[in-house]
C-alpha cells in the first residue's frame, strides 16, 4: 500500500540517500508509463523507428514529470494506521481512533438512527461530497456530507430496493417498487422509467452515461440517460438475482447468481463476455478494485475469494460471509454480514489480504450497505436502523484532481464539469474487458503447428471416443457379439483415418504438388498459364 | 498506536476572496481516469469532426485586373505587399489585409509574365511579352497605409527593351543586386546596367522559368520548354547541371529551409522534388493533380508547398508526402496560372483565368486572429490527440474526406484507371519477355531520360 511506503517503518529513520529517492521514483515513473514500451529493435522502417524513438522519449519525460509532481507537489497525505507494541490494527476501536484523531474527522463518525424507515441503501458521488440514502421504506435523502446538511429529503411512500447518483449530485435514480424513477436534486420527479420492470438493483456508468437496472425477471437492461435510449435490454436467463456491480476500470457489469456464477456484460452484445462459476451456491456480493484486476466474490457457501480478473483466477480465499462488500480507493475491502462489518487490507503489498479493522454495529442491526466514501477516510454504513459512518484510517484517495472529481466544486465548475463529460462521452461500444485494447493493432494469429505429443493425445481421445460409443441394439441376427466387435472396429478406424491421413501427407511432403509443378516449372513464366489444368471433379 | 486520517480543511482548498481564481489541484494516477484510451479516442473523433466544421478556407478574391493573372511576387520586406502581374500588361500593388489595390505600375504594352522583388524590398522587376524589362521604385509603407493613392501613376526606374522578344520570367537574387530573365536564354541583368551582365544558352528551345536558390545566391535553376531542368552557376561560365525529362517543367520551388532541395512542378501532373547535387532520381513524387500544374510555391518553413494546377485547383503538398494535404477549389475559379505562399505561412494566394487573386487560409479549420493561451491549449491538445489516433478507420476517413468537383473526381477516377491499365500492361510486357530484359523502374526514375553535367 502506498500509505506503508510513504511513511517506512517509524522505528527507524531512514537517510535521505539519492538512491532511495531514485529507487522510489522508478516506482512512480512505472506507474505512469502506462505498460511497456513499443519494442523498436524489431523495426525495419527507419523513419518510423525514429519518429516512435522520439515519442517514446516523450512518454518517459512526461511520466517522470508527473512522478515527481506525484514526490513534490502533492497537498495532502493519506491516512495510516500502525500498531505500537503488542497492538492489533483490529483490535482498535472507533472510539480509541476518535480520541487521536482532529475534531473536524471526528464529525465523520456518527450514527443516524431512523428505525421506522429502514434498511437503507446508499451511495455517494464521485468526488465524494454528497451521498443518496433510499430507506427500504420510501425515504429518500441526498445530504451534502461535508456540511452535514440535508439537501433534500422526502418518502415516496413506496418500496425504495435502490438508490444511485447519475453523472452528479443534481439528479438520482431510486428503484421504487414498481418502476424506476429520476428525481432532480431538488426531489421532483423527472422520469418514469417503466420499461426496466421492477428492478432490484441499479448502477450507473458514469463515462457511458448508461444507466445499467437489473429486474425481478432477471432482465439486464441499459439506458442511456442523456437520450434516454434504450441501448439493450437481455435476460441473464438464471432467474432472480440482486448482486450487480460495474466495474469502473471498463464499464463491464458483474452480476451474481444463484447458480454460484458471475456473469460479465457489456451493453451492446446479449451473450454475457465472461461467465465463471465462481461458488457452490448461491453469490451474495461482489465488488472490484478500483485498478480492475481485482475482484472479490462472496457466496453462500462461507467463502469470499478473490480474483485475478486478468487470469481469471482464485488469488486468494477467506472463510466468511459478506451480504456486501466494497473496494475503497487505496484497495481495502470492507466485507460485512449481519451486524458486523470487517475491513481487510493487502498490507505489506503482497497482494495478500488480511484483516485490518474490524467494526460492530449494536446489536440486531442488520446491515443493507456498506461504501467507502471517495477520497476521505470514511466507510458509510447503511443498515436497517438508519445509517452510519466510520473511520477506516488509509481508505481514500487522499490527493483528488480537480479536472477528475472535485469534492469543493463550485456550481460554475459542476456546469463547465457536466458539458466537457457530455462532450466527452463514450460510445457503449467502448465497454470491453481490456480497454487499453482501443487504438492498438490486433496481432496477427500465427497458426502454430501441433506438436506430436499433441497430435498423439488427439488421436487417442478420438479412438476412446468411437470406443465408448454404446451400440444399439439390433435385430436379431445382427446383433451377434462378433459383429458388434467388428463395427466398433470399424468405428475406430474411422476415427483414426483423417490423423493417419495427415501424418502420411506431412512424411512424404506433396506429391501431388510436385507433379503438378514440375510441369509448370519447365515452362517460362508467359506461357505457366497456357498448362493444362485438370477438369475440376 | 499511529493514527492519521485525511483532513482537508476548506480554506486550503478553496479561495480566499471571489476575485480570486479558483485553485485547481492535479493527481496523474491512473486509477483515477477509467477508460482514459476510450475517453482520448472520442475527443479525437470531436476533434476531427470539428476541423471539418470549421474548414472555411476561402477569405475572399481580390479582382481588379481585367485579364487572366500571369504572375505574382512577394514583397520579401512588407508581410502585407503582394504584386500581380496581368496579361493586359497591368501590374497591381494589392494590400492583402484590405484585399484592395494599393497602387498600378502601368507601362507594359503586352502581357506581363514575370514580376519580382529585391530582398530588400524597394524595386520591382517586371518583364513581359513586350520583350522589355523595367524597374520600378516600390511606394514606402507610409504610401501604402494611405488612401488609394493610384492617381500618382509611378514611373520606371529604367526599361531595357532586348531584341529577341518574349520574357517568360524573372527572378531576383537574394541578397544581391543580380536578376535574372527567360526568355530566348537566361540573361543575368544587375540594377545599375542597361545591358545583361551574363547570358546562358544550352539549346534553343525557350526557357520558361527561373529561380534563384535561397541560400547559395549564386545558384539559379531554369525550365525550359525542351522538357530540360538545368542548374546554373554565376561563378562559372557555363550552365552546371541539366536534367532532361519525360515532359516540361512549368515551374520550379526551392525549399527555403533545405535550400539543395528542389520541386519541379511537372505538365504530366506530378511534383517532382529533387535534390540538386543528384539528379538521377527524384527525392520523391507528388501525384494528386490531374492536370498540369502550372506553379509552385514553397512555405517559409519548408515543410509545405502550395501548387496550382490548369485543372483549376490549388493544393498543399508535405513535402516529403506522395499525395496532398489540402485541396482547394470554387466554382468560379478557372485556370490558376500563379500560387504564392504569404511570408508567415499563414496564407495561400491563387492568381487565376478569372483576373480574380484568391486569399485561402494555409490551414483550412485554422482559428485567425490573436488566440488566448487556453484557446492554444485546446487547439494544441486536439490536434495532438486527432494525431495518435489517425490511423484508426474513423477518425481517417473524417479528416481525409475532401469535396471534390465532379470533373476532377471524374478525371482522376479515369487517370487511375489509365494507370493501372498501364502497369498491367507492363507486367505482361515482362512476364512476356527475356527475364531481366525489362528491369523494373521505379516511379522516382521512371520520368526522367537523362542527366547531363
Amino acid at each position: 500500500m502506498a500509505v506503508e511506503q510513504e511513511n517506512g517503518d517509524p522505528g527507524k529513520i531512514r537517510p535521505a540517500v539519492e538512491e532511495d529517492i531514485s529507487e522510489e521514483m522508478e516506482i512512480k515513473v512505472k506507474k505512469y508509463l502506462r505498460g511497456e514500451g513499443a519494442n523498436l529493435e524489431v523495426l525495419q522502417d527507419k523513419k518510423l523507428k525514429g519518429k516512435l524513438a522520439a515519442r517514446e522519449k516523450l512518454y518517459g519525460k512526461s511520466a517522470v514529470a508527473a512522478a515527481k509532481a506525484e514526490k513534490w507537489l502533492m497537498p495532502t497525505e493519506g491516512g495510516y494506521l500502525e500498531p505500537e507494541g503488542i497492538e492489533k490494527t483490529w483490535r482498535i476501536k472507533q472510539e480509541s481512533i476518535a480520541r487521536e484523531v482532529d475534531i473536524s474527522s471526528t464529525r465523520n463518525q456518527y450514527d443516524i438512527i431512523l428505525p421506522e424507515l429502514g434498511p437503507y441503501s446508499l451511495d455517494y458521488t464521485s468526488s465524494g461530497r454528497y451521498m443518496a440514502l433510499g430507506g427500504r421504506k420510501g425515504h429518500l435523502a441526498i445530504i451534502d456530507v461535508k456540511s452535514m446538511g440535508v439537501t433534500r429529503e422526502m418518502q415516496v411512500r413506496e418500496t425504495v430496493r435502490d438508490i444511485v447518483f447519475l453523472h452528479n449530485e443534481l439528479f438520482f435514480a431510486a428503484a421504487q417498487k414498481k418502476y424506476t424513477y429520476i428525481y432532480s436534486r431538488e426531489g421532483i420527479e423527472l422520469h418514469c422509467l417503466k420499461e426496466h420492470g421492477p428492478v432490484l438493483k441499479l448502477q450507473f456508468l458514469k463515462n457511458h452515461f448508461l444507466l445499467a437496472s437489473m429486474n425481478k425477471f432477471g432482465q439486464l437492461r441499459y439506458q442511456d440517460v442523456t437520450t434516454g435510449e434504450m441501448i439493450g435490454c437481455y435476460r441473464t436467463g438464471q432467474g432472480r438475482c440482486d448482486v450487480m456491480r460495474v466495474n469502473s476500470f471498463n464499464g463491464v457489469v458483474a452480476t451474481g447468481h444463484s447458480g454460484g456464477t458471475v456473469n460479465m456484460w457489456k451493453p451492446t452484445t446479449g451473450a454475457p463476455l465472461v461467465k465463471m462459476l465462481c461458488h457452490q451456491g448461491p453469490v451474495t456480493s461482489l465488488a472490484f478494485h478500483p485498478n480492475g484486476h481485482l475482484m472479490a466474490t462472496a457466496g453462500m457457501d462461507k467463502k469470499i475469494k478473490l480474483w485475478d480478473l486478468r487470469k481469471f483466477e482464485v488469488l486468494q480465499q477467506l472463510p466468511g460471509h459478506a451480504k456486501t462488500m466494497n473496494f475503497s480507493q487505496k484497495g481495502l475491502l470492507a466485507a460485512s454480514t449481519g451486524s458486523f462489518v470487517q475491513i481487510l487490507g493487502d498490507l505489506n503489498g503482497s497482494n495478500k489480504y488480511s484483516r485490518y479493522m474490524n467494526h460492530s454495529m449494536a446489536k440486531g442491526y442488520q446491515i443493507q450497505e456498506v461504501v467507502f466514501r471517495p477520497y476521505e477516510d470514511v466507510l458509510g454504513i447503511g443498515h436497517s436502523m438508519g445509517w452510519s459512518s466510520i473511520l477506516v484510517p488509509g481508505a481514500g484517495e487522499p490527493n483528488f484532481d480537480s479536472w477528475v472529481a472535485n469534492p469543493f466544486e463550485t456550481t460554475k465548475q459542476r456546469r463547465e464539469k457536466e458539458i466537457r463529460s457530455l462532450l466527452d462521452k463514450l460510445p457503449p461500444e467502448s465497454v470491453m474487458l481490456d480497454p487499453s485494447k482501443i487504438g492498438t493493432v490486433r496481432p496477427t494469429k500465427k497458426r502454430n503447428k501441433p506438436t506430436k505429443l499433441e497430435r498423439e493425445a488427439e488421436l487417442e481421445a478420438a479412438v476412446a471416443a468411437a470406443k465408448s460409443m454404446p451400440l444399439k441394439n439390433k435385430t436379431k441376427g445382427k446383433n451377434k457379439p462378433s459383429k458388434k466387435l467388428k463395427k466398433k472396429y470399424e468405428a475406430v478406424d474411422r476415427a483414426k483415418k483423417p490423423f493417419l491421413e495427415k501424418q502420411m501427407e506431412e512424411e512424404n511432403p506433396t506429391k501431388k504438388k510436385r507433379k503438378t509443378e514440375s510441369v509448370a516449372d519447365e515452362l517460362p513464366k508467359a506461357l505457366q498459364r497456357f498448362t493444362r489444368k485438370k477438369p475440376a471433379t | 498506536m499511529k493514527v492519521k486520517v485525511i483532513s482537508r480543511s476548506t480554506d486550503e482548498f478553496t479561495r480566499e476572496r471571489s476575485n480570486d481564481l479558483q485553485r485547481v489541484f492535479h493527481n496523474f494516477d491512473p486509477n483515477l481516469r477509467t477508460q482514459e484510451k476510450a475517453v482520448e479516442y472520442v475527443r479525437a473523433l470531436n476533434a476531427a469532426k470539428l476541423e471539418k466544421v470549421f474548414a472555411r478556407p476561402f477569405i475572399g478574391a481580390m479582382d481588379g485586373h481585367i485579364d487572366a493573372v500571369t504572375c505574382m511576387a512577394k514583397n520579401p520586406n512588407n508581410l502585407k505587399g503582394l504584386f500581380s502581374g496581368s496579361a493586359d500588361g497591368d501590374i497591381r500593388l494589392w494590400d492583402l489585409a484590405n484585399r484592395r489595390t494599393v497602387c498600378h505600375f502601368p507601362g507594359h504594352q503586352g502581357a506581363v509574365k514575370g514580376v519580382t522583388v529585391s530582398t530588400d524590398g524597394r524595386i520591382l522587376v517586371s518583364c513581359g511579352s513586350d520583350s522589355s524589362v523595367k524597374l520600378w521604385s516600390i511606394p514606402t509603407d507610409t504610401v501604402m497605409d494611405t488612401e488609394d493613392s493610384s492617381s500618382d501613376t509611378p514611373k520606371p526606374l529604367a526599361d531595357y527593351v532586348r531584341t529577341n522578344p518574349n520574357f517568360r520570367a524573372v527572378d531576383h537574387q537574394w541578397d544581391g543586386d543580380l536578376f535574372a530573365t527567360a526568355g530566348a536564354q537566361v540573361d543575368i541583368w544587375d540594377h545599375n546596367r542597361s545591358q545583361p551582365v551574363n547570358s546562358f544558352e544550352w539549346g534553343v528551345d525557350t526557357v520558361i522559368s527561373v529561380r534563384f536558390n535561397p541560400g547559395e545566391p549564386n545558384i539559379l535553376a531554369t525550365s525550359a520548354s525542351d522538357r530540360s531542368i538545368v542548374v546554373y552557376d554565376l561563378r562559372m561560365s557555363s550552365p552546371a547541371r541539366k536534367l532532361i525529362m519525360q515532359t516540361r517543367t512549368n515551374s520550379i520551388a526551392w525549399n527555403p529551409r533545405e535550400p539543395m532541395n528542389f520541386t519541379a512542378a511537372n505538365e504530366d501532373c506530378n511534383c517532382y522534388s529533387y535534390d540538386a547535387r543528384k539528379l538521377t532520381e527524384a527525392k520523391c513524387v507528388h501525384k494528386d493533380h490531374v492536370s498540369a500544374v502550372m506553379d509552385i510555391d514553397y512555405s517559409p518553413t519548408g515543410r509545405e508547398f502550395v501548387t496550382g494546377s490548369y485543372d483549376r485547383t490549388v493544393r498543399i503538398f508535405e513535402y516529403n508526402a506522395g499525395h496532398s494535404r489540402e485541396i482547394y477549389h470554387t466554382k468560379r475559379m478557372q485556370r490558376v496560372f500563379c500560387v504564392k505562399f504569404s511570408g508567415d505561412a499563414t496564407y495561400v494566394i491563387s492568381g487565376s483565368d478569372d483576373t480574380n487573386l484568391r486569399l485561402w487560409k494555409a490551414n483550412a479549420s485554422e482559428q485567425l486572429g490573436v488566440l488566448l493561451p487556453r484557446e492554444r491549449k485546446q487547439h494544441d491538445y486536439r490536434e495532438a490527440v486527432k494525431n495518435r489516433y489517425k490511423h484508426l478507420p474513423e477518425v481517417k476517413r473524417i479528416v481525409r474526406h475532401r469535396h471534390l468537383p465532379k470533373p476532377i473526381y471524374k478525371a482522376s477516377a479515369l487517370r487511375r484507371t489509365m494507370q493501372e491499365a498501364e502497369k498491367r500492361k507492363e507486367d505482361r510486357r515482362r512476364a512476356h519477355s527475356a527475364p531481366g530484359s525489362m528491369p523494373k523502374e521505379s516511379v522516382r526514375k521512371r520520368r526522367i531520360i537523362k542527366e547531363i553535367e
